[in-house]
């Protein structure tokens, strides 16, 4: 299950709700992003991140399926937050549940590592110079590389 | 519907949207135009903010119909086409 949303969400409550749709788990991998309060030796004021609505939603669905394709997954939950957020607030969860714990931690860097190059958002940072747009970084395609797939074709 | 007028949805994002100076406009395609990269010429050629916008393709990506594709990727009336940078979103 995937959701986007503006507000903040409660680990506590995502992990119990998808551990009461997957009874038979034995492993829950988690993964939280925040936002950081510093970006290249600067401090970070604040980050609003806008998205594609829309493309966003069909994009992670299609993720939680490819997972699905890849791992014996009992259950999955993405939760991506846009809008502005301070140094510290919660970003995006990743959340999986399997039988075992190496489909549940795989499956869970794999959503993680093709979010970070597929979903449509965009960073713009606030410091005390004025606002930027993030760069793209080139770790996080050669993240996705180890996967096996390529994703958002370049020109 | 050969000859039929084309339109296309186009949607920018992020500094795409910021210079380009719109977040959304409808065009008709003219009928030389029968993929991204002819619209993106297209769009050059017509000025103002876009044409800022799309000056460097190898700062941008773009996706029809809300799936990720290459610039050679062709065009149908109806499409929703969305310039933006590459994403940094996680």
């Amino acid at each position: 299950m995937i959701r986007v949303q503006r507000a903040d969400f409660d680990v506590a409550a995502e992990m119990a709700s998808l551990s009461a749709e997957a009874p038979g788990a034995g492993a829950v991998c988690v993964f939280v992003g925040l936002v950081r309060d510093l970006s290249r030796g600067e401090p970070v004021a604040a980050m609003t991140l806008e998205h594609y609505p829309g493309m966003t939603e069909r994009t992670l669905a299609r993720l939680e399926a490819e997972a699905r394709d890849r791992w014996p997954l009992a259950g999955v939950r993405i939760v991506h937050r846009h809008g502005r957020l301070d140094p510290g607030e919660r970003i995006v969860l990743v959340a999986v549940a399997s039988a075992h714990r190496d489909a549940a931690f795989d499956a869970c860097r794999f959503l993680i590592d093709r979010l970070k190059t597929t979903a449509p958002f965009w960073k713009a940072e606030e410091n005390p110079d004025g606002r930027r747009w993030v760069e793209a970084r080139p770790e996080d395609d050669a993240a996705v590389e180890r996967w096996g797939v390529e994703d958002s074709p370049k020109p | 519907m050969v000859g039929g007028p084309r339109p296309v949805r186009l949607l920018y994002f992020a500094w795409v949207r910021e210079k380009a100076g719109l977040g959304a406009e409808e065009v008709t395609l003219p009928a030389a135009v029968s993929d991204v990269s002819g619209l993106v010429a297209w769009l050059r050629a017509r000025g103002g903010g876009p044409s800022v916008a799309l000056a460097d393709l190898t700062r941008l990506r773009v996706a029809v119909n809300q799936e990720h594709v290459a610039f050679d990727h062709p065009l149908a009336p109806g499409d929703e086409v969305a310039f933006f940078p590459p994403v940094t979103g996680g």
